[in-house]
């Protein structure tokens, strides 16, 4: 029944975007194509934009724990969160959401859910089963001594059907309005805590990264709690072994592989 | 050389022959990951998930069945990748071949280079239909003899045997790469061969494994700079110091490797201004290229994204000569594809020999083929409900919306979970491969 109801809300979706985003100012009273149960009138770009954003925060940040990321997936969904953002900070959006102190102590602001960084067995059925990749965990991180510092979690048997709902829930803007937009207020927080470049920032410094990836996800459990997993931490393989490749590349694996060292 | 029909007749695509599993419950390992035909076509080969390489091979055309082409029939299976573990990064490492490419033939054995995420091998493949009998100081069943017990001498002869085909590693092309390998590409002057992974491309010279030239490098210093990955890469056809390659951001940039050691700058930049009206969020993910793929005779090149094929002459960057559009009714439908992942599937895409006809795959086992001359396209389904040898397969259409006609399917009753991601065309004839989730289907022109 969900699952039709899901679909049900994806047709809904594909409604929004395909007309949303043909008109850039857009009048939300006007009439759309077969009418469905429930459903009063068009949700606003600005909705739509932020239902989009929540869902590609959601995947950047599932990672697949067995197998290497795919980056190109991961970037091309980290430039989508980047338009997006840049969007809204020129529309004013980006300030008009007020900053909400939540509350949260710091417990729950360090949880980092890497939720879904499991093997896929563990993994939602459905819609998030697949092995997405975590943008952060690809990268070469030159300052690592902070990825002691990293937090981690273990899922708990409830999370992953409470992602599974508030998946369901972001894809029906409708009626779970008020979850929305608390969802969203929080990541907006994190988000406006930084600079403007702050996508930037999920690739960056791994704390960083993962503390966004903490608050989003967090929003996304609907603050379940979380206990401690380990995060795994990727760093480049051995250097070719090979005398033409290029030095500059010998450099930087050389950089990490210290870095590694000076770490343990 | 078979075109795709010459004086206007429309080629007519028969069922031939199927591969595989027939139940649906498909095992992971059975998942087909690539296609490709050697460069006589006698040889097809396949690669799946669970690090197999099957090689058909088409038998002698019979002078009494000459209504049809050879049969494919199983040539030599071999596993040519293991799982592995990266102990520095706690991740396994996958034994999924990702790519085949054929080394033309020079003796009686059979080259071929096959990858998987990290390591590229070289691949013999050999017959034998004959043994030696007659040693003087073993036994037939390879037990020494007593030399004392030799009294006469032989000279040992060769027998017929049975065919045995082996299939052995004679190169290992490792730990060149940090990034997962997406493309393989052999060189015409038969000695050299491009690797690229998502930021790097490496030439390796076919007999040395050791070490490789790294000759693009498009990781950026700081990492949170990265905006744009490599998908494929190819080298030209006729002229060996040339080679493409694509990114994700729709882009494709021909390289010189006479111009400098590092190709970090482009000769070429072949790149389509984005249509305003079709802007959406989803513009930047369905613009990367997922396959490229020079023409035969090196004057073209194609290019698949996922909504269209691109044609792009050469010698004109700003936009490509053609454009197809293989599945337009899938663009009001990108947030679904989006959500159950579709959208970053990657197609491949192949030209036929004469460069006259392009086929690519889609949802729901169809597969597309655009006619370049007549610019007429055909939809076709790979099915087992059509599996009678020289049943003409009925061309397939999709209904965006609106009333559906008899025949039609709409685009909400697509299966999105078979698709055709690899295709290929034979050189020289009218036969091609083409692989569902875990069938391999060979469809022929009709032969009157």
């Amino acid at each position: 029944m969900e699952e039709e109801e899901g679909l049900h809300q994806l047709q809904l979706l594909d409604t929004m975007f395909v007309r949303g985003l043909k008109r850039k100012c857009f009048d939300g009273e006007e009439d759309i194509e077969g009418t469905l149960a429930g459903f009063k009138a068009l949700p606003s770009y600005n909705l739509q934009r932020q239902s989009l954003l929540d869902m590609y925060l959601v995947k950047l940040q599932l990672c697949h724990m067995l197998v290497e990321p795919n980056l190109c997936r991961s970037v091309l969904i980290a430039n989508t969160v980047r338009q997006i953002q840049e969007e809204m900070t020129q529309d004013g959006t980006w300030q008009m959401i007020s900053t909400q102190s939540t509350g949260q102590t710091s417990l729950d602001r360090l949880v980092s859910t890497d939720i879904l960084c499991r093997s896929s067995k563990e993994q939602v059925e459905g819609k998030l089963v697949q092995g997405y990749s975590s943008f952060p965990k690809d990268f070469e991180d030159t300052q690592s001594q902070e990825s002691s510092e990293i937090l981690s979690t273990v899922t708990s048997g409830q999370a992953p059907r409470s992602l599974q709902s508030n998946m369901w829930e972001i894809e029906n803007p409708q009626e779970n309005r008020g979850n929305f937009q608390k969802s969203l207020d929080q990541i907006f927080e994190t988000l406006e805590n930084k600079t403007p470049d702050s996508v930037e920032d999920l690739f960056s410094e791994v704390d960083n990264s993962y503390y966004d990836l903490d608050t989003v996800l967090t929003v996304m459990m609907g603050n379940t709690k979380m206990g401690h997993c380990d995060v795994l931490e990727t760093f480049p393989s051995q250097a070719p072994t090979n005398s033409n490749s290029n030095c500059k590349s010998d450099l930087n694996e050389l950089d990490h592989i210290v870095e590694i060292l000076v770490e343990s | 050389m078979a075109g795709a029909g010459g004086g206007g007749n429309d080629i007519q695509w028969c069922f031939s022959q199927v591969k595989g599993a027939v139940d649906d419950d498909v095992a992971e390992a059975d998942i087909i990951s690539t296609v490709e035909f050697n460069h006589s076509g006698e040889l097809l080969a396949t690669g799946d998930k669970g690090g197999r390489v099957v090689i058909f091979q088409q038998e002698q055309e019979n002078k009494t069945k000459s209504h049809s082409r050879g049969e494919y029939n199983v040539y030599s299976t071999f596993q040519s990748h293991e799982p592995e573990f990266d102990y520095l990064k706690s991740l396994e490492i996958e034994e999924k071949i990702n790519k085949i490419r054929w080394l033309p033939q020079k003796n009686a054995a059979q080259f071929l280079l096959s990858t998987n995420d990290k390591t590229i091998k070289l691949w013999k493949i050999s017959e034998r239909d004959k043994r030696p009998e007659g040693y003087n100081l073993k036994e037939e069943d390879g037990r020494y003899r007593d030399p004392t017990t030799v009294t006469t001498l032989r000279v040992p002869v060769f027998r017929p045997m049975d065919l045995m085909v082996e299939a052995s590693p004679r190169r290992i092309f490792a730990n060149a790469h940090t990034y997962h390998i997406n493309s393989i590409s052999i060189n015409s002057d038969y000695e050299t061969y491009l690797s690229a992974d998502d930021l790097r491309i490496n030439l390796w010279h076919l007999e040395i494994t050791d070490r490789s030239f790294n000759i693009v490098d498009i990781k950026p210093a700081n990492m949170e700079e990265l905006t744009e990955v490599i998908t494929a890469t190819e080298f030209h056809p006729n002229s060996c110091s040339t080679f493409v390659y694509s990114s994700s951001k729709g882009t494709i940039r021909l390289c010189d490797m006479r111009a400098s050691a590092l190709c970090d700058r482009h000769s070429k930049l072949f790149e389509e201004p984005e249509d305003p009206s079709n802007r959406s969020f989803f513009s930047e993910i369905i613009s990367s290229i997922s396959d490229v793929k020079f023409s035969h005779s090196g004057r073209y090149m194609m290019t698949r994204d996922y909504l269209s094929v691109k044609i792009w002459d050469l010698n004109m960057e700003n936009r490509p000569v053609e454009t197809y559009q293989v599945h337009e009714y899938l663009r009001s439908k990108l947030c679904s594809l989006y959500e159950n992942d579709c959208i970053f599937d990657k197609f491949e895409c192949c030209w036929n020999g004469s460069d006259s006809v392009v086929m690519t795959g889609s949802y729901n086992n169809f597969f597309r083929m655009f006619d370049r001359n007549t610019k007429r396209d055909i939809t076709l389904e790979a099915s087992r409900e059509n599996n009678k040898p020289r049943t003409v397969l009925k061309p397939r259409k999709v209904c965006a919306s609106g009333k559906r006609k008899k025949d039609e399917i709409s685009v909400d009753s697509l299966d999105f979970n078979k698709k055709i991601l690899h295709t290929a065309w034979h050189p020289k004839e009218n036969i091609i491969a083409v692989a569902t989730t875990n069938n391999l289907y060979i469809f022929q022109d009709k032969v009157n």
